[in-house]
């Protein structure tokens, strides 16, 4: 997982050195394009910078608040209404690259867990609390409200349709 | 030890942070290029027909793309800007986080192909209802 996450962060920087080398490229052609996305650029980044601030601070509330070892034994429980509700909670609160998750996911399933659960799961992982402040900057309050409770309602509404498919397994 | 743990949180949270930075700064240069090259061709080409066909491209977009959420925020909040409509982008938003064609051979791996492909194709089209769901009841709350 470590590896996973510093290779994350190489992609990062990465990127960015790309996306830097095509200003660099449109500068060459054209430096009044190139220009006029830079102050663009800076008009924007003026606008979030408060907003990355409060999301380090989120960030550090979900690490110090929610530790995996948690999330991981609650979700293992005997799946019943409780099972759903904690699956896109846990889900809601899962933050870090998927490829971890699918591993707990595999093994929780492995231990019983129910596919309908780890469909939920990994559905309401779209509700991304640390990034709600960034979201609603750019989209409204309004509209992130009625966004994530759409996406907690269908989370439960993937569940379910993979029930069926856990009922062919069965079968 | 509450000191320590607030300490290794702390330094958890800066190597995520960092982590996510350049994306940050990368995506908001992207968008700002993008946006001035391209500020008319970006609805009038790929978005813009209508409703239904600008909610399966959104949503088409969204599956392919491999980033952090960030981003999709970030491009839906341009795109937006440019023009957009807001079905298109929420589809585009939504598939961004629950739709993964890239992550698939790995999900196909860890979860079985069935769990896999089952998944991905009714977070495909819910992204899709999702969108329409979200604007008619923001219309509708005025």
């Amino acid at each position: 997982m470590e590896r996973e996450r510093k290779k994350t962060g190489l992609g990062g920087w990465l990127f960015l050195l790309l996306v830097l080398a095509a200003y660099g490229v449109t500068g060459a052609v054209d430096a009044e394009t190139a220009g006029q996305a830079l102050s663009f650029f800076a008009k924007v980044m003026q606008n979030v910078l408060p907003v990355l601030v409060i999301v380090f601070f989120l960030l550090l509330a979900a690490d110090l608040l929610f530790e995996p070892k948690w999330i991981k034994c609650n979700l293992g429980r005997e799946a019943g209404i409780k099972g759903w509700l904690l699956a896109a909670v846990g889900g809601v609160l899962a933050t870090g690259p998927i490829y971890a998750w699918y591993a707990l996911l595999r093994e929780l399933r492995e231990k019983g867990m129910r596919a309908s659960l780890a469909a939920v799961f990994l559905y309401s992982r779209a509700i991304k609390l640390p990034l709600l402040p960034l979201m609603i900057h750019y989209f409204g309050t309004a509209y992130t409200l009625v966004l994530c409770l759409y996406l907690l309602g269908f989370s439960i509404v993937s569940g379910v349709l993979m029930v069926k498919l856990e009922d062919r397994e069965t079968t | 030890m509450q000191k320590e743990r607030l300490q290794a949180s702390l330094k958890k949270t800066a190597r995520t942070f960092v982590n996510l930075l350049p994306i940050i700064v990368g995506m908001l240069l992207l968008t700002s290029l993008a946006v001035t090259m391209f500020p008319e061709q970006i609805s009038a080409g790929l978005f813009g027909s209508s409703d239904a066909l600008d909610a399966l491209v959104g949503a088409s977009v969204g599956s392919i793309a491999a980033g952090h959420p960030l981003a999709s925020y970030l491009l839906g909040g341009e795109l937006l800007k440019s023009g957009v409509s807001l079905v298109a982008v929420t589809a585009l938003i939504v598939s961004w986080v629950t739709v993964g064609v890239v992550q698939l051979p790995a999900e196909v791996l860890m979860l079985g192909a069935r769990f896999a492909i089952y998944r991905n194709v009714i977070c495909f089209f819910s992204s899709v209802a999702i969108a329409f769901l979200s604007v008619y009841t923001l219309r509708l709350i005025g």
